[in-house]
């Protein structure tokens, strides 16, 4: 592990390890709970693989009701725990602390409810983001959020991460697809914020949930909304001599009123790494490759392709297919697709960030990470949500040459100081987690980080949820609730009665 | 009673500490056009935000637009009419409602109340197209959260959690919204002459077919002459929009017409008729009878809600209409008692829901949760909230008690 420092373990948990665990088996009989070196070696990271720790004990809970106890449990002895879903997170969100029961939600595995008339599903957040439109596609139906990983992301990781995908530009986030959710807090406490019907009553703590990154609660039960299917889908693959041309284009089509299903654009080495490894055809003399697909009733879609084009050409586009059959729509997407892997198969290593952008600054944070890329004597290819502005840069190292994860690490720091230069954000979709815990005060403030840090007070005051994650300091909720105004000591006594 | 008008983020910081300091409650209001709403206040001062105004940043390409918190919300929408684009959430105007003037209101109000309209079905609410905001939290403090871009997961969604807070959390300086552009062209298909349950099932019907239908209200008889002018007439209209291009809304409008051919009579309404028709179901122009009748602003499973007026209206005399497919509800208490105990307890019968009581008589308001009480462990979760972010009670205390 490179410079991560996580929160002391405690010793005294350490130390009654054999007590905690014989306890778990109570709450938790039968095989819920996991304690062997080996068994937990499957648990002791997530999709940020360059981190691995194993916790304290397993525990791998099938009702609410021992959730509820769990966290009560450790809340009562001070124990710390780490949710987690299926561990896909690309942040380390879901990675285990040494002194934490690791409380994995993977046998809430059922859809609970479907609903048409009202288009929505209940599912308990182990259900996977993809076993949600497997449920309902049979009468034409889908859970529009799509992370790359929604063959193995769970819906509650999904809620945790607030997590996109391709087609969030038009159809949203998790937050905008989620309408309910029952969780625990860490008390034990089980509360339900929405439901089947939309907004909150109060305050809207289904929003600050969304995306808390598994600090505030245990999600137990999701209620999402579901989409009818589009009628067809069609995409076009146009190449531009270019970085600027294609940002252009964007920023074009957008301007035209037009909102794209989805809207990806790939630089040269990302062209080359995808094309190599899944021969899509796709051009190999462009700067940048934009994929936009259009979806809806086939004679919007036509009339849209047209505009498109329209647009591309006038921007200086030197190849532009349009795709004449569903074979050659995901022909063209198989390359997208496969850019991660395609990717590792042209280095040992690659560190996938994940930046946010105004879309007009791309051209710029393209330069800037050439020069960095010399700088560090490192590789970076690059995809990108082009629609929202969310670069995935992917930065090849070897991670078995001394000092090369530092130097990949370093240079990841440095694009994404960039991306908050020019007006942009840390993590467009990946979350904090622990890999961008320490960049924070890149983008916030204390008093920002305070403000957020005092929703996490009322919610867990003891700091006992997923620790060490999204905070690069906790401070102490008493000392967080001080006010620091005092009668008769404040400069503006005299108040002006502007 | 003092008005604190602030004309920069710094002065309204230095009020709010100034309040906090001597733990003085304040009133936050921007044009007042919604404080007929919630529990009666009396602050000792005023916080007048409607001087901190003007918009900060507009680029139509980013599709992002951000304004100081003051400013007028048909401001923000001329400019953005007059760039093609929208607010998508379509934030309604209680003025009339209330008894007040039309076109009021702030950008920072649209937040706090977390507004939207019809097509809040399939655009979401303000709280869905918030992207950052900066504040002064209830302790002094002044903070940002978020950011200009629409994808950010970057620490805890602070804006989200100010959307329907009623200024009782923190004062926004700032707000940047996500924009979009406006469509190109809208028709309206409208059901004649079907009853509350046969809409319902219409309205279920189309939204789920392919058809992207983007708002879908059901104007019972009579209700249906108070919207446009009376242009609809008096017959029950259950209304179907549906935007986009051109020649994608007349594809759509006839698998609608197909799909729906044995409801009952269709109506299409195009351009200017169904703006108006749409403006009116967003604003309740039908109860906006300039009296004090309570009027209960209900959210509940489309499928759900009208069975729960069905039951309402045996034990008492009320008005109704549906938006949402049919999950809001527009409920005009007509004997002029809110009777908040016994809708509540049908709501929680027929699957649960919540109901504001958005018009009633000052004495009503103060007697009666406006807001939706919460169960015991939600109201302590947010109890603990408000303490965190205003310790000292001093921002709109009690309003959404």
């Amino acid at each position: 592990m490179s410079g991560l420092v996580m929160p002391k373990p405690d010793d005294a948990t350490l130390r009654r390890r054999t007590e905690i665990v014989a306890d778990m088996r109570i709450i938790v009989p039968g095989e819920g709970v996991v304690d062997a070196t080996n068994e937990m070696r499957a648990f002791e990271s997530d999709g940020l693989t360059a981190y691995r720790q194993l916790p304290l004990v397993v525990v791998l809970p099938e009702t609410v009701a021992q959730v509820s106890r769990v966290l009560k449990y450790c809340n009562d002895r001070n124990i710390r725990v780490v949710p987690r879903g299926s561990g896909t997170s690309l942040s380390g969100g879901a990675l285990p602390v040494e002194d934490a029961v690791l409380l994995v939600m993977s046998r809430f595995n059922r859809i609970l409810a479907i609903d048409y008339p009202d288009r929505v599903v209940v599912a308990q957040p182990g259900v996977t983001n993809l076993g949600i439109t497997t449920a309902v596609e049979q009468e034409g139906f889908y859970y529009a959020p799509d992370p790359s990983s929604q063959i193995a992301c769970s819906i509650g990781g999904n809620v945790a991460e607030n997590s996109g995908g391709v087609h969030c530009l038009k159809y949203g986030l998790t937050a905008n697809n989620v309408l309910g959710i029952e969780m625990v807090l860490m008390n034990g406490e089980v509360v339900r914020l929405g439901g089947n019907h939309l907004d909150s009553e109060g305050y809207d703590l289904l929003g600050v949930m969304t995306g808390s990154e598994g600090l505030l609660g245990v999600v137990t039960e999701v209620t999402v909304r579901i989409l009818k299917k589009p009628e067809t889908a069609r995409a076009l693959l146009i190449g531009f001599p270019t970085s600027e041309q294609g940002g252009q284009c964007v920023a074009d089509i957008i301007g035209a009123g037009i909102i794209p299903g989805g809207m990806e654009m790939m630089d040269r080495p990302a062209i080359h790494a995808a094309e190599d490894f899944v021969h899509a055809g796709y051009p190999l003399d462009v700067e940048a490759l934009l994929i936009v697909e259009l979806d809806g009733p086939g004679v919007e879609v036509d009339h849209l392709i047209g505009l498109v084009e329209a647009i591309a050409y006038k921007n200086g586009s030197t190849t532009c297919r349009i795709s004449q059959s569903e074979q050659e729509r995901l022909s063209f997407w198989a390359g997208r697709k496969a850019a991660f892997p395609a990717v590792g198969r042209i280095s040992p290593d690659y560190y996938c960030m994940d930046g946010t952008i105004p879309r007009k600054e791309l051209p710029r944070v393209l330069a800037g990470m050439r020069e960095l890329s010399e700088k560090y004597g490192l590789g970076v290819a690059n995809v990108f949500h082009a629609g929202d502005g969310n670069l995935h840069p992917l930065i090849l190292y070897d991670a078995n040459v001394p000092g090369e994860l530092d130097k990949a690490e370093s240079f990841g720091a440095d694009i994404l100081r960039l991306c908050v230069k020019v007006g942009g954000v840390l993590t467009g979709e990946h979350g904090v987690g622990v890999e961008k815990r320490d960049l924070m005060p890149e983008m916030f403030n204390q008093i920002d980080l305070d403000q957020q840090m005092r929703v996490k007070c009322a919610f867990d005051p003891n700091h006992l949820l997923n620790p060490g994650k999204v905070f690069p300091q906790l401070r102490r909720c008493a000392e967080l609730g001080r006010m620091h105004v005092h009668r008769g000591q404040v400069a503006f006594q005299d108040i002006p009665r502007f | 009673m003092t008005t604190f008008t602030p004309t920069s983020s710094t002065e309204a910081l230095s009020t709010v500490q100034w309040a906090a300091a001597e733990e003085s409650p304040l009133e936050t209001v921007g044009h007042g056009s919604k404080r007929g709403i919630g529990r009666p206040q009396q602050s000792e001062h005023m916080l007048d935000l409607s001087k901190l105004a003007g918009v900060t940043l507009y680029e139509p390409a980013e599709l992002v637009l951000s304004a100081k918190a003051g400013t007028p919300l048909s401001e923000i929408e001329r400019l953005l009419a007059h760039n093609g684009q929208q607010l998508a959430f379509e934030p309604m105007d209680y003025g009339p409602l209330l008894g007040g003037a039309p076109g009021k209101g702030t950008i920072g109000g649209v937040l706090a109340a977390n507004l939207s309209g019809p097509r809040r079905l399939k655009a979401g609410a303000a709280r869905d197209h918030i992207l950052g905001i900066n504040a002064v939290a209830g302790r002094g403090e002044a903070f940002k959260s978020g950011g200009r871009v629409v994808k950010n997961v970057t620490g805890y969604d602070l804006s989200k959690l100010m959307a329907n807070s009623w200024g009782t959390l923190a004062v926004f300086t700032d707000v940047t919204f996500k924009v979009l552009p406006a469509a190109e062209t809208e028709v309206t298909l409208a059901i004649r002459g079907l009853l509350d349950d046969a809409a319902v099932a219409a309205m279920a019907l189309a939204l789920g077919s392919s058809a992207e239908v983007s708002s879908a209200a059901h104007l019972p008889e009579r209700i249906a002459a108070r919207v446009a002018g009376g242009s609809l007439g008096a017959d029950a209209a259950t209304l179907l929009r549906v935007e986009g291009f051109g020649p994608s809304v007349a594809y759509r409008i006839e698998a609608l017409k197909t799909l729906l051919k044995n409801a009952g009579p269709l109506q299409e309404i195009a351009g200017e008729a169904s703006y108006a028709v749409w403006h009116d179901v967003r604003d309740c122009a039908p109860f906006a009878d300039g009296t004090e009748k309570p009027v209960w602003r209900v959210s509940m499973a489309p499928s759900q809600a009208h069975q729960m007026v069905l039951t309402l209206r045996m034990q008492i005399g009320v008005s109704a209409f549906y938006d949402w497919q049919g999950g809001l509800v527009w409920l005009r208490m007509e004997e002029g008692d809110p009777e908040a105990g016994l809708l509540r307890g049908l709501i929680r019968k027929h699957g649960g829901g919540h109901a504001t009581l958005v018009r009633a008589a000052p004495s009503h308001r103060a007697a009666v949760s406006v807001f939706e009480p919460q169960a015991p462990h939600l109201a302590a979760l947010s109890a603990r909230l408000k303490a965190e972010f205003d310790p000292k009670a001093i921002l709109n205390p009690g309003r959404m008690a």
